[in-house]
């Protein structure tokens, strides 16, 4: 049963209604209320003084690993970790075993996050299988809840099969959401450069990308379709997605908490948290992308969570798994571009609530009146460090334990139902 | 050795970890012990009682068997595991076999594995002194010392010469083993070969990349050729040996270019014919066989520093 709530003296920040203000939000009946609504005696108060109240943040971007790799992650506990982390919803990705592809998948998954701690937007395989050969049956995956199509972590290899995705998505509303390697160039095990080099290991260069967002680009131009690109690693990524939007393209883009904050030079040592697809990139690939969430070429920031156990992470690089965990670093690490002077408050909440609930339609992002009360309350200023014993999520594959981190969620909502809190209230 | 000076490494991973003044060190003693071998009874009694373990992952008879010869010269009890006789190829993962291994309260374990990498991964392991015996592309620091050894022996000196490093520089952990050692030891390295062979980012570690096979070997003290690979994984590296041994191979004449006392070097097995030609490999001017003499008095100095002499 949603409860009433007055949130309290909050710095109130609503990019997508043009919000910026100090004062109290009501939530009445799991709703948001207009401003000058009477405040009812039952509403339990939340004193967010100091703290900004924002729109629930929204991941366009998750592996909840459920179902098949449950001791990895599933969906109750990656959206424990997702509220943790300040997410009102989370959009996973169909790489599950089996990979959902239609129907019956879809639904179980919907079914199990009923009783989760976020949202949950099941994104489905463009092909069957994840094979690369025939398309999946999007029609039904959309009446039966997807909200885009993507084969991520498996390329699509064949341009052809790509186009008529993007063609016969866009019939039904579905965003093609496209992890954009080149698979012949794709090869390696970590970005190519003076760190592989010096490593022995086998380097992917940054063209592996380019080429195949490229393509993806003159895909959507050609058939006048949309297309969205996962996890930008690269600058030249980031220069053909802004020149291909400046010439009204529908291309929109996401990057990743870690592509902002680290390069190739975290792999280190052998590290294996650092290793991830695409790789961890320089520092020129780096300032691009901050650069581009600056001006407006990012749609969102989205983690790419990719839990992964000690089994696939502590063996020898060359074999250890990609991926790291983020839901619950990625909000501080974005504050940090905040405190830095990148971007603003309302910046921010477009890259990681408004923004990618545009891109796939979602009704999320909003804090209007009569609004589902998905609410995050952030405190930035509060410090941490992250550390193994705080890891909400079942997997612990950060490269960021034991950082010292500022600013995080200290309240998240949905419906009106707190789903974390670590307020007095 | 001059006082105040202690080798400060517990492991041996890589060249990229050592001073110049670490490399002096090794080398001094390495020279030291070379005698040993040259007595009639060569075996010195410095490190019995303590038990080393050759954890081979990878075929190797020269450079296992040179761990093994260094161990014996110096009263240590050895035992090898190679991967066809040890649990790996069971699906037993490198930390498994590693904390089996530990049971055994080895001192030292050599490792030579095809994972770059691994040597660093057992060192969060296991309690023993870790020596690289060759780790995938990263590095082959044993060898790259005997090599310096090698050059100092015969010219007096590593620093301000010309080193040229011939091949596919790109998977030989041999290649970037001695660029670091002897950039860090003052000579100049100069690198050739196919472009395809040729990792991005060889300047920053402190090499020359040329742009022909004589500019890289011209006026050289040292000419040293890498054993090639025609492919690796679906990578199409080269057309053929034919075109690699008439573009890129080191013949009497490319020798004609560097000093006329330049070395002539190779980390071996040599492909006669295709990176090296026969008169050349087995001329006046090779110093092969000296390399693998060397290489036991190097490694048997490994072994002593690791256990903590100085
Ligand atoms: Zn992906």
């Amino acid at each position: 049963m949603a409860e009433n709530w007055l949130i309290k003296d909050g710095r109130i920040i609503d990019p997508k209604n043009g919000i910026d203000r100090q004062g109290d939000l009501l939530v009445l009946e799991g709703r948001i209320a207009a401003e000058g609504t009477p405040v009812p005696a039952s509403a339990r108060v939340v004193d967010a003084s100091g703290c900004w109240v924002v729109p629930g943040l929204v991941d366009m971007h998750v592996h909840l690993r459920e179902p098949g790799e449950e001791y990895k992650e599933d969906i109750l506990s990656g959206t424990r970790a997702a509220a943790a982390g300040g997410f009102t919803a989370v959009v996973c990705m169909p790489n599950t075993r089996p990979v959902n592809d239609c129907r019956a998948v879809t639904e179980m998954i919907l079914e199990r996050a009923r009783q989760g701690s976020a949202r949950v937007y099941p994104v489905a395989a463009i092909s069957q299988g994840s094979r690369g050969e025939r398309l999946a049956e999007f029609g039904e995956l959309k009446k039966a809840g997807a909200v885009g199509v993507s084969d991520d972590g498996l390329p699509v290899r064949d341009s052809q099969l790509m186009r008529r995705a993007m063609e016969y998505a866009g019939d039904f509303g579905l965003t093609v959401i496209s992890h954009c390697e080149e698979p012949s160039l794709a090869t390696g095990v970590m970005n190519e450069g003076e760190v592989a080099t010096r490593l022995g290991l086998k380097g992917i260069p940054a063209a592996a990308e380019s080429i195949m967002v490229y393509r993806d680009i003159a895909l959507a131009e050609q058939t006048g379709r949309k297309v969205h690109i996962a996890h930008v690693s690269t600058a030249m990524s980031v220069e053909l997605i802004r020149s291909a939007r400046a010439r009204g393209v529908r291309v929109s883009a996401e990057t990743t908490p870690h592509y902002f904050t680290l390069t190739d030079e975290a792999v280190e040592g052998y590290n294996t948290l650092a290793k991830m697809n695409p790789p961890l990139r320089t520092e020129a690939d780096r300032q691009a992308i901050r650069q581009a969430l600056a001006d407006g070429t990012f749609d969102a920031i989205a983690t790419d969570h990719a839990p992964h156990s000690v089994l696939e992470k502590e063996v020898e690089f060359d074999l250890a798994a990609n991926g790291i965990i983020g839901l619950e670093t990625s909000l501080p690490l974005a504050l940090a571009l905040v405190r830095e002077g990148l971007i603003d408050p309302r910046r921010l909440v477009e890259l990681m609530s408004t923004g990618p609930a545009a891109v796939l339609g979602l009704s999320a992002g909003s804090l209007a009146a009569g609004a589902a009360a998905d609410i995050t309350v952030i405190d930035p200023e509060a410090i941490f460090t992250y550390t193994e014993d705080q890891v909400v999520s079942r997997s612990r594959n950060s490269p960021f334990l034991g950082w010292r981190l500022q600013g995080r969620a200290v309240l998240t909502m949905v419906d009106g139902r707190v789903t974390f809190s670590r307020l007095e209230t | 050795m001059a006082t105040g000076y202690f080798f400060p490494h517990r492991h041996i991973l890589g060249i990229d970890h050592l001073s110049a003044e670490d490399i002096e060190h090794i080398l001094t003693i390495a020279e030291s012990f070379k005698e040993i071998s040259a007595r009639p009874i060569k075996k010195v009694p410095t490190l019995r009682g303590n038990t080393i373990i050759n954890l081979f992952f990878e075929p190797s008879t020269r450079t296992r068997l040179s761990f093994e010869v260094a161990a014996k010269r110096m009263s240590a009890d050895t035992f090898n595991i190679s991967a066809s006789t040890s649990s790996a190829t069971k699906g037993e993962t490198l930390i498994d076999t590693a904390r089996n291994i530990t049971a055994m309260r080895p001192d030292i374990i050599i490792i030579r594995h095809a994972y770059s990498g691994a040597p660093h991964m057992l060192t969060r392991y296991v309690d023993a002194a870790i020596i690289n015996a060759g780790d995938g592309t990263h590095e082959h620091p044993s060898q790259g010392l005997l090599d310096m050894m090698t050059v100092r022996e015969h010219k007096g000196r590593l620093e301000g010469l010309k080193i040229a490093i011939i091949g596919d520089i790109m998977h030989s952990r041999v290649a970037h083993s001695n660029i670091l050692g002897f950039t860090r030891m003052g000579s100049r390295v100069h690198v050739f070969g196919p472009a395809t062979l040729l990792p991005p980012g060889l300047d920053r570690l402190g090499a020359t990349v040329c742009t022909s096979l004589e500019e890289a070997v011209r006026d050289a003290d040292v000419v040293m050729t890498l054993r090639i690979q025609k492919e690796r994984q679906n990578d199409p590296l080269l057309p053929s040996f034919r075109e690699y041994a008439r573009e890129y191979g080191v013949t009497r004449e490319v020798v004609a270019l560097a000093r006329p006392d330049a070395l002539v070097m190779h980390p071996g097995p040599v492909n006669r014919g295709i990176e090296l030609m026969p008169d050349v490999a087995d001329g006046p001017r090779s110093v092969i066989l000296d390399q693998v003499t060397n290489g036991v008095a190097v490694r048997m100095a490994l072994l002593y520093l690791v256990t903590g002499n100085t």
